[in-house]
């Protein structure tokens, strides 16, 4: 970059342009994941990928590193199209992804060898990156000998010493407790401090979105079914962030709104339920038990509390909280505004009700709500004899699931109707069968 | 290994110095031992071939066992190298090509399927052309038997681990853009060395059956016999010589528990440090000799002289490539191609079946595959037998051994040397009192297929009684279940897995036994009973090819159906229905 007038096209390292991904479905259709997603990371920023379970955030990492093939679109990198593991990023997993029979040393090694360094300068850059992130001495050590934020350094060495222009990070902190996240992710953020960093851009994916507040200039909050980019907040907070800075707050607040679908820029959440099928309105993967769980917490707050306060004073993450309080307010127990949670009239009633009652309650709220436990009560009553395959159903699902997710879809409406006794199900002959109790509800 | 540990500080220099010395010795002297060995041996391998050595030329002497040990020792080893060999190259090519996987896999299943034995007759002749002038072609047909032992497990274990890889490990691989050649050493042998050293150790147990089987072949009207344990066996029987007989016993009894103890439980004890996720709650694998030769310099220095020798191997296999998928395909491209391999795959398989259909009509005739299916029926009838007797007898066993820990860690080993000791050194005995008693073999056969295939059914339930959870132990006894109850709702919903395991593994042995088992010599004495076995081993005894294809396809049809039939539902309602995770 020898001119002065640097364009945006100049500093964009990463471009993604349109991408749509899809994978075969086992009925033969397809299976879209991302939806026309574009994406660009420019140089001295972060960005982050926020997202519920499902909305395809990994996925678009892993297109950027050039990992996934998008189906339609394409991702240049530094303006050339790649075909291929991207060669400008270093990316953390989750799971550290470190070759267990390998030191900490010869994880790190490993990528500049693939670059045939000479042996001398690879062994000084490795020991020079296991320094900078704060592992020396564990040089010859196993990973298994190692504690998981130990693990999660060697990753980010492993990733640094090829001095990537974008680092990618996918969930790099959640497979860590509390305060080893906290720690790591400040000594991540200080070396995005120093002048000298030779890394000029990070993209990590997250679903805590504290986390994401910490970090990024600008979140992309990701809707599901199929993956797209909701709505691109900016996040101006003054470097290092200040958790009680006003606007920290808020920002929160409005990404637990625009998560929850309910806040400006979620179009179309209010009509949804009357024409909702199984497939347009997947069931929220809980079970009767979590759901109870919530209800009851917010009983206890007088019937009213704060998505963000309730998920601190749980210490749930995103990914644990948001599906709960998506079957909630699917069968009608409570209603989201924003971050806020009520309680609805038929929510105070359950948390009130003994086992047979709050069976009941359940057994009318979703055979009305639950579109595919109202799906199988039907076609259970259409049938002769009250008994159906699961495999007739696990067949419907599949034309908007793949094979493992229609088998979740059908094993989470199982649980729901047989803890509300509408119908029970036989392991052994895979067969549906309607409960008593739906005949008398006359659904 | 230099962790230190907790007791480091109460070793003194001299005494660390001390040991490493003693080990820096027993080291070097082991690797002069077979250095020696190997030189020794490989001089008698390039003997001029001597087609008139037949199996009276054998000496029975004791002081010979050592040598004739010692070579079917070597010719295990080659055949295992091989093995390992080929399960690099094939079970690679298998998980990395699309279309390659669609044919190699199903030739490994029907390959898998083939009682080894039949691989031995057919391929003989085609060493002897290689190798006109010296004993070499022989032992290649020997070793190549061993190899058709141990291979095909071997390769479906590795093709597992690959295609099974953790995703992240894969991802991470290519995002470092390793070479080819880097990946298959740095994640693809690490990540399937556990699944491959076991394999290996039990294809190993298994392959001694083999050996000794495959030492002395009868081809066209004529023996062979090479010089080994085997054929010192089956010279012995020929003499009626009990005590040479039991003196090879002993000396196998000492190689399988030596190879034990010096070869596979120090490679396991190694292989632990590639397992994977966490193995904090796994009691670690020891082992003497391992920790020899992690005391002892030598290995160290070995892999320090070897290491450019590595590094010039990197860098010249640089030229297979990046170990990287392309993202983007040409759909028609990749079409056509397809299109093309699948027009090859199917001539080829055409042209083969009519050939084998022409050869076998014009030689025997077609009805012959009906002769022989029956047959097969017949051996099927032994099987069935063996199985149903085994069970019964070894699962009260192996589940009695297997509740009993103390009993387990005495008993285990000696399973495992009584699974992988090669049953037909007893076949003597047993057809010794056959003709004695005058029991039919026909009855008698299946109590020699049995001497080797129901070790399976007993090793496999002892694994699973002993994984039985102890607090669904408890719940049992706090529950008073009663003894009836404890084994129809516990104890054998609990084994059903290891004993379908078990009991393919069994069934494969006894249809590979057969071949040995239906027709047995004892001096002049020949018994013979009906059953596709017999078919099998007269067919080549008598140099007649056309009933030596059909006996083969038919037995492997057998052995597939079955598999497909029987053992796949029986694994598939294991799975679904008494798995304990």
């Amino acid at each position: 970059m020898a001119q002065n007038t640097a364009s945006v096209r100049d500093t964009a390292i990463v471009e993604v342009d349109d991408v749509t991904t899809a994978f075969p479905s086992s009925d033969g259709g397809t299976l879209t994941v991302l939806d026309e997603v574009s994406l660009t990371l420019r140089e001295g920023e972060i960005v982050a990928l926020l997202g519920k379970s499902g909305s395809g955030k990994s996925t678009l990492l892993r297109t950027v590193a050039g990992l996934i093939a998008p189906t339609s679109g394409e991702v240049r990198y530094r303006g050339r199209p790649i075909n291929g593991a991207n060669p400008g990023v270093g990316m953390v997993f989750q799971s550290f992804a470190l070759m267990p029979w390998l030191t900490v040393q010869g994880n790190v090694e490993l990528g500049l060898a693939a670059r045939s360094v000479s042996a001398a300068e690879r062994r000084q850059r490795a020991l020079d990156a296991i320094d900078l992130i704060g592992l020396d001495g564990f040089e010859s050590a196993y990973p298994r000998e190692l504690s998981g934020g130990m693990r999660q350094r060697v990753g980010i060495a492993r990733a640094l010493v090829l001095r990537p222009d974008a680092l990618l990070m996918d969930e790099p902190f959640s497979a860590l407790d509390v305060l080893t996240a906290e720690n790591l992710r400040n000594e991540v953020m200080s070396l995005w401090a120093q002048p000298d960093f030779p890394t000029k851009s990070v993209c990590i994916v997250t679903h805590n979105i504290e986390e994401a507040v910490l970090m990024a200039d600008r979140v992309l909050v990701l809707g599901s079914n199929p993956g797209h980019v909701r709505a691109e907040v900016g996040v101006p907070l003054p470097r290092p962030r200040d958790r009680r800075h006003p606007l920290f707050a808020q920002t929160v607040d409005r990404l637990y709104a625009l998560l929850t679908g309910t806040g400006p820029g979620a179009p179309g959440t209010a009509a949804a339920p009357v024409a909702a099928t199984p497939l347009s309105a997947p069931l929220p993967d809980v079970s009767v038990g979590g759901l109870a769980g919530l209800v009851e917490i917010v009983h206890s707050h007088n019937g009213q509390t704060d998505l963000p306060d309730l998920a601190d004073e749980l210490s749930f993450e995103v990914d644990d909280l948001l599906p709960l309080v998506d079957a909630a307010a699917l069968l009608g127990f409570i209603e989201v505004d924003g971050a806020q949670l009520f309680l609805t009239e038929d929510g105070r009633a359950w948390g009130r009700a003994d086992i047979q009652e709050s069976k009941k309650l359940f057994a009318r709220l979703s055979a009305a709500h639950a579109p595919l436990v109202r799906t199988i009560l039907k076609a259970l009553e259409n049938s002769d004899d009250g008994a159906l395959r699961d495999d007739f159903f696990l067949d419907l699902l599949r034309r908007g699931f793949s094979g493992a997710d229609a088998r979740v879809q059908l094993d989470i409406a199982i649980q729901w109707g047989r803890y509300a006794e509408l119908f029970d199900y036989d392991a052994d002959s895979g067969e549906l069968v309607l409960g008593e109790v739906a005949a008398a509800f006359g659904v | 290994m230099s962790t230190p540990t907790t007791f480091a500080g109460h070793t003194t220099v001299g005494a660390r110095s001390g040991t490493r010395l003693a080990a820096d010795a027993v080291v070097l002297i082991g690797f002069a031992a077979v250095l020696w060995l190997l030189i020794h041996l490989s001089q008698g391998i390039a003997a001029p071939f001597d087609p008139s050595r037949d199996i009276d030329a054998v000496s029975t002497d004791p002081s010979q066992l050592p040598y004739d040990a010692a070579r079917s020792l070597l010719r295990m080893f080659i055949a295992l190298a091989a093995s390992v060999v080929f399960t690099f190259v094939y079970a690679t090519a298998a998980a990395r090509s699309r279309r390659g996987e669609k044919v190699l896999i199903p030739i490994l299943d029907i390959l898998q399927s083939v009682p080894v034995l039949a691989f031995l007759s057919v391929t003989l002749t085609v060493w002897i052309v290689i190798f006109p002038n010296s004993e070499l072609g022989v032992e290649c047909a020997s070793i190549f038997a061993i190899f058709t032992s141990q291979a095909w497990n071997m390769t479906f274990a590795f093709y597992n681990s690959l295609t099974t890889q953790p995703r992240d490990l894969d991802e991470a691989a290519r995002l470092l853009r390793l070479t080819r050649w880097q990946r298959f050493w740095k994640l693809d042998v690490p990540s399937g060395m556990i699944p491959l050293v076991w394999n290996g150790m039990m294809s190993f147990g298994g392959g001694w059956f083999f050996l000794v089987a495959s030492e002395v072949i009868s081809v066209n009207n004529h023996t062979y016999a090479l010089p080994g344990i085997g054929s010192y066996v089956a010279s012995a029987t020929a003499e009626e010589n009990i005590p040479a007989i039991l003196w090879a016993i002993a000396v196998m009894i000492v190689m399988v528990v030596g190879v034990n103890a010096l070869f596979w439980r120090p490679l396991t004890a190694w292989a632990e440090r590639f397992r994977m996720g966490d193995t904090s709650s796994q009691v670690p694998q020891r082992s003497v000799v391992l920790d020899v030769l992690r005391h002892s310099g030598v290995p160290r220095l070995i892999g320090r002289a070897l290491a450019p020798l590595g590094r010039g191997l990197d860098r010249a296999m640089a030229v297979f490539g990046v170990a990287d998928v392309p993202l983007r395909v040409d759909p028609r491209r990749r079409r056509i191609g397809d299109l093309a391999f699948a027009v090859v795959v199917a001539v080829a398989l055409t042209w083969g079946t009519v050939q084998v259909i022409i050869f076998v009509q014009s030689s025997v005739g077609l009805w012959e595959f009906a002769d022989a299916a029956g047959l097969g029926l017949v051996t099927f009838g032994r099987v069935l037998v063996l199985l149903v007797f085994g069970t019964i007898i070894w699962v009260p066993v192996g589940v009695w051994i297997g509740m009993n820990p103390r009993v387990t860690r005495f008993a285990q080993p000696v399973v495992q040397v009584l699974a992988s000791f090669p049953a037909n050194f007893l076949f003597p005995f047993v057809t010794l009192a056959l003709i004695h008693t005058g029991i039919s073999l026909n009855i008698g056969g299946i109590l020699l297929m049995a001497l080797g295939a129901q070790w399976y059914i007993l090793f496999n339930v002892i694994a699973g009684a002993s994984a039985i959870p102890a607090d669904l132990r408890d719940a049992a006894t706090s529950l008073r279940l009663s003894r009836w109850q404890r084994w129809t709702r516990l104890i054998l919903p609990a084994i059903f897995a290891s004993w379908v395991t078990g009991g393919i593994t069994a069934a494969g042995g006894a249809w590979n036994a057969s071949i040995v088992s239906e027709v047995v010599t004892y001096g002049s004495t020949t018994l013979t009973a009906v059953g596709l076995g017999a078919y099998i081993a007269n067919a080549t005894a008598t140099g007649d090819s056309p009933r030596v294809y059909v006996g083969v396809i038919v037995m492997s049809l057998f052995v597939v159906g079955l598999n497909r039939l029987f053992w796949r539902r029986m694994y598939r309602l294991a799975e679904r229905r008494f798995s304990l995770t």
